[in-house]
């Protein structure tokens, strides 16, 4: 132990109704980069905001350098020698590269010292950075180096990376990486979490894989191929149950080269996606979050327009919005409840209307049948079992698994010959989760074709006949659930197709 | 200790309670404020509230004032409430005013002296358009280029001024009128004249527009679906998009509509209680509509309330400092005050207030 950097030691933080970290206990030497492996929600967020001070552990230790380390805010973190770099930049786009490093120190030096300073350690770690530009005017990694020289100049003798890649280009990231080996080779470990398995093979020495809480492996990642590292991530413990197999209907929506470029900064682009699904069928679309699920669920509700794209029923409707697709049987449920699905500060019944105006006609010459809403509000109450006072009450007084509810019933309700869902069951306690997968299958099972994107592997393969995944704003090739393995799965999620050599795949270093 | 925590739903309760709070804060704080100025301030307020409308000398003289003030307010504040409420701020209603007033007098004064009946409708017709096409400046600015309506829309107003005075000193100039400034007067031009409907009710056409206005952002906002759309944009901008609401044009049609309202607004005063197109015969009617907006909760009736209550500050205003010797700028103080403790007020239909002992932390 006498050579242990920062030991963690049985680790415990719980949240009402989740544990989040349980017994974690690991070991960084110092010069190491070490990888923490998990799947959206295994834990690592949490795991790495203990150490640097976001949260109280509940039970376990920490030792850095041989002396008990308790931080009890950031700042204590950053006096020990640890730094964080967040996947998402806290920089002042009005404020130049200078202005905004002295904002995020303890005692800044003199503008004209803190300038000279920001200059050599660029030039030494070979990131290149002018400190009088604009932070508006940078690209993402630029705005990325302004954050690591951010932690540099603190002299961290631990520095935390939480996905640095997902905003990079592969140029970008190759010198990242250069940057991060000078820094390992002077003696700094490095805590650096990713889901891009190549990724980690090129750069780590050592892997913990958090699974639900807790460390399920651990390995070295550069003698493991990307297979088994997915295997290990995913765990083998993926329930697919058997299902009855149904004769494939007709095509009714077909996607063909759908391209789109992300209408906010730091979306994703979609790259030419094509996709089929069958009346009958469930598509299950897994991936990593940010990897283009919102954008593709916006190419397909209305909300963004792909000329071309888009085929429903043999007819091409990718120039439509959102309604004249409603008319033409193409629902869509987006991610978000409050805001996106459901207008928080709105009754039910108007939020039933919100997307019901057009096949339930509750319009007449365009004035609003009210009387016909509340009516349609009441059947999605009753239908769906959502536990609420009333079709008078504000969404927002809906608890989330009560308007998830809502919102997917209100979609069913409608009977769509497509329903497009994204998240459908994210932030949903498990019995509401269990009806809407049920109502999801229901409507498929009476003719409809479901595409179902979420993160939980789990819920895909007990829903989806066939599967896919995004990644990179890409979607690889469907292939049936029945009979898939969990290192398929992974290895989809991260990007490699199955004919693909691990050497080979795109996105990695 | 007080805390503040978030209602579920907001309170309706609250909603309608706050402006009447608001009201009886505001004549509290002004009173103070009069008595600091050495003036009595239960008197200073039965001047402002009680006597313009049942004083036994100025009565009869105020009363008519009321609704001849009241109307524009309310009929450019329903313009603007429509924006407003889908997040859309046309902050140069007194411009759209201004150049719907010269447009629709132009209009009048081409065919001086006609007689025709049609003459009248077509001048508010001119009001109307002239106003809408000042709003679709920063409309299809917007829409086109990503521009701020709120500072296009407000620097707009410097410019329909300028034009004010150019209007006034030069083309439409009363060629009678011996080189003043100032064009003819619509009293001596009856076709032309928004005269008043009743004697000596301050009733002219202006405010029955006002009125017909209300009931139509009524319908519209709960019965209609555009109404509908205007109020989704306004709470959740997303949302409206997966509903199938067009932004850009969504923009345009509340901008067209606020500056329509206020062209015609416009057209009303400088016909009928202005009488002439002169530099300074508009009040900043644009302006103050912005706050009977917000005091009537961006809802009609709320803004038809909020109209006939601003112009009760007004005239009562008028009559204070008359009576009482008030500066102007304490009235104006004392009119700021109603939409400060309105919006401060606010908070109570989104938020509860809990009063908290002091807890000893652990």
């Amino acid at each position: 132990m006498a050579d242990a950097l920062l030991t963690l030691d049985g680790l415990r933080k719980a949240y009402p109704g989740v544990v989040a970290n349980d017994d974690v206990s690991f070991t960084i030497k110092p010069g190491e980069v070490h990888a923490l492996l998990g799947e959206n929600g295994a834990g690592k967020s949490t795991l790495v905001k203990m150490i640097y001070g976001l949260v109280k552990p509940d039970q376990g230790a920490m030792v850095l350098n041989g002396v008990p380390f308790t931080p009890a805010n950031p700042a204590a973190a950053r006096a020990a020698g640890v730094a964080m770099v967040f996947q998402h930049f806290s920089l002042f786009d009005a404020l130049n590269v200078a202005e905004n490093i002295a904002l995020g120190m303890d005692n800044p030096p003199h503008p004209r010292e803190l300038s000279q300073r920001i200059r050599d350690v660029s030039n030494a770690y070979g990131l290149p950075l002018d400190p009088d530009r604009t932070v508006g005017d940078l690209s993402a990694g630029e705005r990325q180096r302004v954050e690591i020289i951010r932690c540099l100049l603190q002299d961290p003798k631990l520095l935390i990376m939480d996905e640095p890649t997902s905003v990079l280009t592969p140029q970008e990231v190759e010198i990242l990486f250069t940057t991060l080996r000078k820094l390992t080779a002077e003696g700094t470990a490095i805590l650096y979490i990713s889901h891009k398995l190549e990724e980690i093979r090129a750069l780590c020495e050592h892997a913990t894989i958090l699974r639900l809480g807790q460390v399920v492996d651990t390995c070295d990642p550069r003698e493991k191929s990307a297979r088994e590292l997915a295997e290990m991530m995913v765990g083998s413990t993926l329930h697919v149950p058997s299902r009855a197999e149904l004769a494939p209907g007709e095509v009714i929506l077909s996607v063909d080269g759908l391209s789109l470029k992300s209408a906010t900064e730091f979306g994703t682009n979609l790259h030419d996606i094509h996709l089929e699904v069958r009346a009958g069928e469930v598509l299950g679309i897994g991936g990593v979050a940010g990897n283009g699920q919102d954008e593709l669920l916006g190419a397909l509700s209305g909300e963004a327009l792909a000329p071309g794209a888009i085929t429903l029923k043999g007819e091409a409707i990718g120039h439509l919005g959102p309604n004249p697709r409603r008319s033409r049987g193409l629902l869509t449920a987006p991610e978000e409840r409050l805001g996106h699905a459901a207008a928080p500060d709105m009754s039910l019944t108007e939020n039933a209307l919100l997307t019901g105006s057009v096949r339930k006609h509750l319009t007449e010459k365009g004035f609003l049948k009210w009387g016909a809403a509340e009516a349609f509000a009441l059947r999605i109450i009753e239908a769906f079992d959502v536990r609420t006072p009333g079709p008078d009450n504000a969404a927002r007084s809906l608890s989330g698994g009560n308007l998830q509810k809502f919102v997917i019933g209100r979609e069913i309700l409608q009977n769509p010959d497509v329903l497009a869902v994204n998240q459908p069951t994210w932030g949903v306690d498990a019995s509401a989760a269990a009806d809407i997968r049920q109502a999801l299958l229901d409507l498929a099972h009476h003719g409809a074709a479901v595409i179902v994107i979420s993160q939980d592997l789990d819920e895909l393969m007990e829903v989806a006949d066939r599967f896919t995944a995004l990644n990179e704003g890409r979607l690889a090739d469907p292939v049936p659930t029945r009979g898939l393995t969990v290192e398929d799965i992974g290895l989809m999620m991260g990007g490699i197709s199955g004919d693909m050599t691990d050497d080979t795949a795109e996105g990695a270093a | 200790m007080i805390r503040l925590e978030k209602r579920p739903s907001p309170s309706r309760f609250w909603a309608t309670a706050t402006p009447i709070l608001a009201v009886i804060a505001t004549m509290i704080a002004g009173g103070i404020m009069f008595a600091l100025l050495g003036k009595d301030p239960l008197e200073a307020i039965r001047t402002i509230f009680w006597d313009p409308l049942f004083h036994e000398t100025f009565g009869p003289y105020s009363r008519p004032q009321l609704l001849v003030k009241a109307g524009p307010l309310i009929l450019i504040a329903i313009g603007l409430s429509l924006g407003f409420r889908a997040g859309i701020w046309n902050i140069g209603a007194e411009g759209q005013y201004i150049v719907g007033a010269i447009c629709g007098a132009g209009v009048g004064l081409a065919f001086y002296p006609t007689d025709s009946v049609l003459l009248f409708p077509a001048m508010v017709l001119a009001g109307a358009l002239g106003g809408w096409a000042w709003a679709m400046i920063p409309g299809l600015l917007k829409v086109k280029f990503g521009t701020n309506e709120i500072l296009v829309s407000l620097m707009l107003v410097y410019v329909a001024e300028s034009m004010l005075a150019s209007a006034s000193q030069g083309l439409l100039r009363n060629p009678e009128g011996m080189g003043f400034p100032g064009s003819r007067n619509f009293k001596e031009f009856p076709a032309g004249h928004n005269a008043e409907i009743f004697t000596n009710s301050g009733m002219h056409w202006g405010v029955v527009a006002a009125f017909i206005a209300v009931i139509f952002a009524y319908v519209l906002l709960t019965r209609h679906m555009l109404g509908f759309q205007v109020r989704l944009t306004g709470e959740a901008p997303r949302a409206a998009k997966f509903a199938g609401v067009k932004p850009a044009r969504l923009i345009l049609f509340s901008l067209g509509v606020s500056g329509a309202l206020a062209g015609m607004a416009g057209m009303f005063e400088v016909t009928g209680p202005a009488g002439q197109v002169s530099i300074d015969f508009n009040s900043g009617y644009g302006f103050t509509a912005i706050i009977v907006a917000f005091l009537g909760r961006l809802n009609p009736i709320g803004i038809l309330l909020a109209g006939l209550l601003m112009a009760l500050t007004y005239i009562g205003g008028e009559l204070a400092q008359l009576m009482l010797g008030l500066p102007g700028a304490a009235i104006q103080m004392f009119q700021g005050m109603l939409l400060f403790f309105l919006l401060a007020m606010d908070v109570l239909s989104n938020y509860r207030v809990r009063w908290l002992r002091k807890e000893v932390t652990s």
